[in-house]
């Protein structure tokens, strides 16, 4: 039986290096494009001049004011879209489970609707709200973070609803509401840490969501990060590939920390 | 006594009280998703033409049936199909091979990193990786050339049915391999022991276990490719600069420029269109979905 297993493991790690060798290749390929086209000047000979630009934060905002803007725009609404996801979500999500769970199928329902409505059709259905919106509000990109939301919503709420899966709100909130907190007391301080790895994840995914987006922003005219790459990639091609390539290694980064933060809690007691 | 009388106090209060917390989230999704969903769809039967301004119609609906946007929409059906398919195949094999390894080794670890970064943030980032290397000037666009497979100079990159293929394979498979490797996963160790016990070959295990139970979930992640294919559009709008072969990108030029007087909502019957398909397919995903999880707890 031991005999057959090995050859059993031995097997698997072949096919597992060949299929994983394959796949990285074909993963691997495109990026080193990247790599290979930033790195050549116009004789094509090797140069590092379009990374040594690219870190040059003073010359970049010189140079290339929509690059700059861009990313401002993004990082400020990555921030607007986080908070507004979590200060939407989690006390109605915490408070329907407490008060109202006759509406746990209604919001639940709403909150996956997304899935169905691509960014693309939401564009077309939100320029009349976007004309309230600018009206109010003004033009500036910010405000593209309330679609942003939208968009985050199906994956915001699962993460969030398999948080509160894992804690019992109730007792938390009974007990903190009998020693005399407030709502307020009870979110910020009970629920909110309590539900930190899913609110975590949430907030992660709505970041990546949000410096990832171009679908909204460049129908809309607005400058993001995204839109801002795609645009200059018509008169510097080479700098806006450097930007895709180093926002590619930038979140790979990121994911790569987050799987050993968070990792723990996801290993199942099977696998031992 | 004082206990059941403040209860009591209370569950008459209920109501009214316990329904305001929800009201600031029922009205932000109605402004932002609900009344742009109505939008869409009411849109869509409303005639912007000449003849009949603002009258209920189905002009935009027939609108639908010109050449331009049903080879859109067989296009995006065609591309969306066969990466989905593909990517699901390709995406399978490497979640399980990924699955054999140490489930905190870095090489489980790296691999997800790097599927889900290509799997959601790729966008305009993948088309430009694409261009930098099968492009005009790509270190790849050569090598092709020499070998003789290709003599365009990498113009096959920006056509719907070669290079937006392979371009979408490229955030498909990853986005299988997160989306199964929990399927696979969920394999138990102890199912392929007692076949093994039971006297069953591998190829047995394989067919009469494995197989069954993550059919299920083979196929839903297969749909949700295919809707994630049928719904992009960044990729393909910074790779295709002329022309509209996708159904997005047909949505997306009706937002531009590409107007044609008393057709602005023909848009918005392409999008009803692209929902009525999208709801489809995930009504059919949700379906296979809880048959999935019958046996794979998450």
């Amino acid at each position: 039986m031991s005999g057959i297993r090995a050859t059993r493991r031995r097997r698997q790690s072949v096919l597992r290096w060949v299929v994983v060798t394959v796949s990285m290749v074909f993963f691997a390929a495109p990026l080193a494009g990247m790599l290979d086209f930033t790195t050549k000047d116009a004789q094509g000979r090797r140069t590092a001049a379009t990374w040594a630009k690219l870190v040059d934060v003073e010359g970049i905002s010189r140079d290339y004011p929509d690059l700059a803007a861009g990313f401002t725009a993004s990082v400020g609404l990555a921030v607007l879209t986080v908070v507004v996801m979590l200060v939407l979500l989690v006390p109605t999500m915490t408070w329907v489970r407490l008060r109202v769970p006759g509406l746990s199928r209604t919001v639940e329902f709403l909150c996956l609707l997304p899935l169905t409505v691509p960014a693309i059709v939401l564009v077309v259905g939100l320029t009349p709200v976007y004309s309230w919106v600018t009206y109010f509000l003004g033009e500036s990109t910010i405000w593209l973070g309330f679609a942003y939301v939208i968009l985050v919503l199906p994956y915001a709420y699962r993460s969030i609803d398999v948080g509160l899966r894992a804690i019992d709100v109730k007792t938390l909130s009974e007990a903190a509401r009998s020693l005399g907190a407030g709502w307020g007391r009870v979110m910020v301080r009970v629920v909110l840490p309590n539900l930190r790895t899913a609110v975590l994840s949430a907030a992660f995914l709505a970041v990546a969501l949000t410096l990832g987006e171009f679908t909204i922003a460049n129908l809309f005219s607005r400058t993001n990060l995204q839109v801002a790459m795609f645009l200059l990639g018509k008169s510097d091609a080479q700098i806006s590939v450097a930007v895709g390539l180093a926002a590619l290694v930038f979140a790979f980064i990121v994911l790569f920390g987050l799987s050993f933060v968070g990792g723990r809690s996801h290993s199942r007691k099977e696998n031992s | 006594m004082a206990d059941t009388a403040r209860r009591g106090a209370l569950a008459g209060r209920r109501p009214s009280g316990a329904l305001l917390g929800v009201v600031p989230f029922f009205v932000y999704v109605t402004v932002f998703l609900i009344v742009p969903t109505l939008v869409v769809v009411v849109g869509a039967f409303i005639a912007t033409g000449p003849g009949g301004q603002g009258a209920l119609s189905l002009a935009n609906i027939r609108a639908l049936a010109q050449p331009a946007v049903t080879s859109a929409l067989w296009h995006s059906l065609i591309l969306s199909a066969v990466t989905a398919v593909a990517g699901a195949v390709i995406g399978a094999l490497l979640a399980y091979a990924v699955s054999t390894a140490k489930p905190d080794g870095v090489l489980r670890r790296f691999t997800t990193s790097l599927c889900g970064v290509l799997a959601q943030f790729g966008g305009v980032a993948l088309a430009f990786a694409f261009l930098a290397t099968f492009g005009a000037t790509g270190y790849l666009t050569n090598v092709l050339a020499s070998t003789g497979l290709d003599d365009t100079g990498g113009l096959w990159l920006y056509e719907w049915n070669k290079g937006l293929m392979l371009v979408y394979l490229y955030f498909q498979i990853p986005l299988m391999l997160i989306v199964f490797l929990p399927a696979v996963e969920g394999l138990r160790p102890q199912w392929r022991e007692a076949a093994e016990t039971l006297g069953g070959s591998t190829w047995l295990y394989w067919r009469k276990v494995a197989a069954p139970i993550l059919f299920p979930s083979f196929v839903g992640a297969l749909l949700l490719l295919f809707t994630n294919a049928f719904s992009a559009y960044a990729t393909a709008a910074a790779l295709v600069s002329q022309g509209s072969p996708l159904l997005p990108l047909a949505i997306g030029g009706t937002l531009n420029s590409e107007v044609i007087l008393g057709q602005e909502n023909v848009g918005k019957a392409m999008a009803l269109l692209m929902v009525v398909v999208v709801a489809a397919v995930m009504t059919l995903y949700a379906a296979i979905d809880r048959r999935a999880s019958r046996w794979l707890a998450r």
